[in-house]
């Protein structure tokens, strides 16, 4: 009997050392693996260098995690299934081993901890206030976006697309008009949720040129969805034109302020493109295919441009047969600059003639 | 005719539901009335639709009530409380000869378990077929089979079936079948409660899937009705309000059995370090109910009176909060998560135990670690506020509580490993699902690690990546641990066996199917697919048309499984006592077991888990003066039972 014990412990120590061995180059394999996969969009945002290592670290911790796991089980599997004859054998009565618990307890506590105090310091740095940035007010509703900058003489200049200078960081203070939204840019890697009746605020500094979606995270009712804009990071020199000439043609109204940089007046296309409509609408001349909303190629037959018009300004004034009141925005006519909702009602009345 | 709807049942069901509704659009008119609203009939096209809106509240809350009272729920107590004669020995109402007993109030905690237990499933079914639905119009970008409002229903109506009418409920149906059981008591503590709380359930399943047939659609909040969206769209919102009131009534009731039958009807010798460990984890998760549901039943009444009647809890304007709604919702709903886990950890230690014919490691360790569970439980809910807009220094204990769960987790991962080592694995269907689990929950358990982490879940939050955390730990934790119990206890409950063969092929095209679903949904997430949408960029095309074909190998897996429950119900070869060589006391009775399951009480004289221990004993069918006699024959006894 005793020696039959010795060669069980034994075989059992040479068993433990095979599932160490297996575990192990599982784990490096699997660390490995999980380092090489593309997880993330665009690093448009200095956050996102930061949040992408911790998220590394996270793999390098917890893969070994789940290969330790999957390896004593398939271990298992493999040794100790049930082999003919055994029907009606029992395992050896192991209750527990003290020293055991305390180490499965002990270690995962340690390692808890200090993935807590790496996220805290990640974050501190992440959420860090930093001076000369630049204050924008996001107000979401359903279902759009409004980005509102201070212009020159502190006036007010609303846009339905987000522009921010690259480099300079950008301190976003956000708001809800009437349910819960939630402001994220994915290449920025930040989101905070718009709130009814409290500001709240979210930091970033940009640091790759591009466009990036701006998305609603937070189910905010049917157009949830569509609820995406677009943020362009641009160079400071280049956003800084662009928020002159907004704040111009917001105070002007007149078709003769460039908007674009080069051309006289707006390009409905481009408009139609950069509100965003095509997201819900079908347009064969803008090569579009969205279905939340009408299909423009149909329901604008024959229209005339004052229908067209009243139809942005006033989505509710005549809703569609077979889609709802209230997905589309109300507030176009606000957003849209006098030139650029000219240029779009035209463009309209044109391609679906 | 007549003394069909004089005798409890059906038929006075029936009657007294339209006698509730119509109720409740006289109580409605007469107190417009009496407000000098408009009359309801002078409308000139149809009726008024605020008459017909505040009708439709008044009979959602009343007309339960009367069909539980049409029904017979409350017969007995309406005797004794009016002083008629009441028979406290009459067990009319106990056990099942046919079929038609099972749709009946009846107060035998095996009926009511079976009850539970299909009725759930039936409604796991109509979940599936949402999820369905919601993976065929996500298979392609555009909008496909249903509209933006049809599909956002779809989702929510999914997840509050699934959350509130399956996996709530079934571990429910399977330790009210089991538990008394277990611990040697003949039924429940109080089984005309057990009775009330089983026909609250399909109540409320009822009234989340009727909605789709409300004006205005179904509920399409999500599961989580966030106010102030929950207080601003169409009536059939109010489904979900009213409806989650009744899932939970019955999950608070229940929950109160549980515990006075654990602290009140163990056998003799039945210490707590004696119980099963399924019968700590439904302790465990009845302290939970007890404490936690009373908080979702004040959201859902918040939004109900913000709804119905014109409070302002969360209308900004005139001093509400909008982030109070949440904080309350969670308080209930993290716990909540664990409510749908623990008991499945008690499942999952026994069937290993049994499957690996070695007592479980670290008995004690298992037990503490399941309260451990249920008080930190308590103490993380504000990590689904991450990103809500709270004040922010909350988030650094959330998210150090939230990260520090993972050690009782972790311990228990670890001992049901160290309970498979070195012992004889009986690969069948119930230890594939218990492995499936162990391997699945852990994945869940690590990104779950991950979104403790703030500057990840900054980034995550809302996105797929939480429809893969939450699928991991509640399709591959906790449904693989119900699969695992049904297929376990199938041969207790039914007293027929079940087809092995077309289990294992059940598990296997689940586990593969599960993960090709959900595991791709973690990568899209990180990549920035928002949840709950029911269109997406192209970009997030590919990986989307894979995840619903897989997604529907997923569903037709769990075709097999009612296939062979159902077959195997009807035609399956008889069952012995004890199948699986199980030690505790459910499985020392016949299969099924009599009608009040012990002929003799037992005496609990050992542990529950003593597998390779020579001679060793949980229960036997004397009292333990006679068996310390005679110990030969009280072994004996205890293996020919």
């Amino acid at each position: 009997m005793g020696s039959e014990e010795i060669t069980a412990t034994e075989e059992s120590r040479s068993h433990f050392r095979q599932l160490l061995a297996i575990g192990a180059i599982a784990s490096v394999l699997g660390v490995t693996l999980g380092l090489l996969i593309d997880w993330f969009p665009t690093q448009a945002s200095e956050q996102a260098e930061t949040v992408d290592t911790v998220w590394d670290v996270l793999i390098i911790a917890s893969v070994p995690v789940f290969v330790l796991v999957m390896t004593v089980v398939l271990y298992c599997v493999w040794r100790y299934r049930m082999k003919p004859g055994e029907e009606l054998k029992d395992g050896p009565p192991i209750h527990g081993n003290t020293r055991l618990e305390i180490v499965w307890t002990a270690i995962p506590a340690i390692l808890l901890v200090g993935l807590c105090s790496y996220s805290y310091v990640a974050l501190t740095d992440i959420e860090e206030a930093k001076a000369d940035s630049l204050e924008v007010r996001v107000v979401g509703e359903q279902f759009t976006w409004t980005f509102h900058y201070k212009g020159p003489g502190g006036k007010d200049v609303a846009s339905p697309q987000l522009y921010v200078p690259r480099g300079r960081p950008v301190k976003f203070t956000v708001q809800s008009r009437d349910v819960i939204h939630d402001f994220w840019v994915p290449a920025f890697r930040m989101k905070i949720d718009a709130v009814p009746g409290i500001d709240t605020h979210l930091r970033i500094t940009p640091k790759t040129n591009g466009e990036y979606p701006v998305v609603c995270a937070e189910l905010c009712g049917l157009g949830h969805a569509v609820m995406r804009q677009t943020a362009h990071v641009v160079d400071r020199a280049e956003f800084d034109r662009w928020l002159q000439e907004r704040a111009a043609g917001a105070e002007g109204g007149g078709g003769g302020e460039e908007t674009g940089g080069g051309g006289a007046a707006p390009d409905g296309k481009a408009v139609f493109n950069e509100a965003g409509c095509g997201g819900c609408h079908k347009l064969a001349d803008a090569g579009t295919t969205g279905g939340t909303g009408p299909d423009l190629d149909e329901g604008l037959k024959g229209k005339d441009q004052a229908f067209i018009r009243e139809s942005i300004v006033d989505p509710s004034a005549d809703v569609t047969e077979g889609f709802s009141d209230g997905i589309m925005p109300p507030n176009f006519g606000d957003t849209l600059q006098p030139a650029e909702l000219d240029a779009l009602v035209k463009y309209l009345a044109e391609v679906t003639k | 005719m007549t003394a069909q709807l004089r005798a409890p049942g059906w038929y006075r069901a029936g009657a007294f539901v339209v006698g509730g509704v119509l109720f409740a659009a006289a109580l409605v008119t007469i107190v417009r009335l009496a407000y000098g609203f408009s009359n309801p009939f002078d409308g000139s096209d149809g009726w008024d639709s605020h008459w017909q809106n505040a009708v439709l509240i008044v009979a959602l809350l009343g007309a339960p009530l009367f069909f539980f009272v049409g029904l017979g729920a409350f017969d007995y107590w309406f005797y004794w409380a009016a002083g008629r004669p009441t028979r406290p020995e009459d067990h009319s109402s106990h056990g099942a000869h046919s079929w038609r007993d099972y749709f009946r109030v009846n107060t035998d905690h095996k009926v009511i378990g079976i009850q539970y237990v299909v009725t759930s499933f039936f409604f796991m079914l109509v979940g599936g077929l949402l999820a369905m639905l919601v993976r065929a119009e996500l298979a392609a970008p555009g909008s496909q089979f249903v509209d933006a409002n049809a599909y956002n229903g779809l989702f929510s109506v999914h997840a509050s079936l699934m959350i509130f009418l399956f996996i709530i409920p079934v571990f429910a149906g399977l330790a009210n079948y089991v538990l008394p059981l277990m611990i040697g008591a003949p039924d429940m503590a109080f089984p005309r409660l057990n009775a009330l709380s089983y026909w609250m359930l399909p109540v409320g399943g009822a009234m989340m899937t009727a909605s789709f047939f409300a004006p205005g659609g179904s509920f399409a909040t999500g599961w989580t009705a966030y106010a102030p969206l929950s207080t601003s769209v169409p009536i059939g919102q109010l489904f979900f309000t009213i409806g989650v009131q009744f899932a939970g009534a019955s999950s608070i009731a229940t929950a109160l059995n549980f515990l006075v039958t654990i602290i009140t009807m163990r056998a003799p010798g039945m210490s707590f370090w004696r119980m099963p460990l399924l019968v700590w984890a439904n302790f465990s998760t009845s302290l939970l109910v007890v404490i936690a549901t009373p908080f979702i039943a004040a959201s859902q009444f918040f939004v109900l009176l913000d709804y119905a009647l014109g409070f302002n809890f969360f209308v900004p304007e005139r001093a509400g909060d909008v982030l109070m709604y949440q904080h309350v919702f969670w308080f209930y709903s993290h716990p909540a998560v664990y409510i749908m886990m623990l008991p499945g950890f008690g499942i999952i230690s026994e069937v290993l135990s049994v499957k690996a014919r070695k007592p479980i490691f670290g008995y004690r360790m298992m037990a503490f670690s399941l309260l451990a569970i249920v008080l930190l439980g308590f103490t993380v809910w504000a990590h689904h506020m991450f990103v809500s807009g709270m004040q922010s220094w909350i988030r650094i204990p959330m998210m150090v509580t939230t990260a520090i769960i993972a050690v009782p987790t972790g311990i228990k991962i670890f001992s049901w490993l160290a309970t498979l080592w070195r012992g004889v694995l009986h690969l069948d269907t119930p230890m594939l699902f218990a492995l499936g689990f162990l391997t699945m929950f852990t994945l869940g358990g690590i990104s779950g690690v991950m979104l403790a982490m703030l500057p990840i879940t900054i980034h995550v939050s809302d996105t797929y990546f939480i429809v893969a955390h939450i699928h991991y730990v509640l399709y591959g934790g906790s449904l693989f641990t119900i699969f695992a119990g049904v297929y376990y206890w199938f041969p207790k409950m039914t007293g027929r066996m079940f087809d092995d063969r077309l289990g294992r092929l059940h598990f296997w095209l689940t586990f593969i199917s599960f993960n090709l679903t959900f595991g791709p949904m973690h990568v899209i997430g990180i990549q920035g697919m928002p949840r709950r949408v029911a269109d997406y960029p192209e970009q997030f095309a590919t990986w989307n048309l894979f995840i619903s074909l897989a997604s529907f190998v997923l569903g037709l897996s769990t075709l097999i499984f009612v296939f062979n429950m159902v077959r195997s119900w009807r035609t399956g070869a008889r069952a012995e006592a004890n199948p699986w060589r199980g030690m505790t006391l459910e499985w020392q009775v016949s299969s099924p077991p009599p009608i009040f399951n012990f002929d003799r009480v037992p005496t609990v004289v050992g542990g529950p888990y003593e597998y390779g221990v020579p001679g060793a004993v949980h229960g036997i069918f004397q009292p333990a003066e006679v068996a310390a006699r005679e110990p030969a024959v009280a072994a004996g006894e205890t293996s020919r039972e």
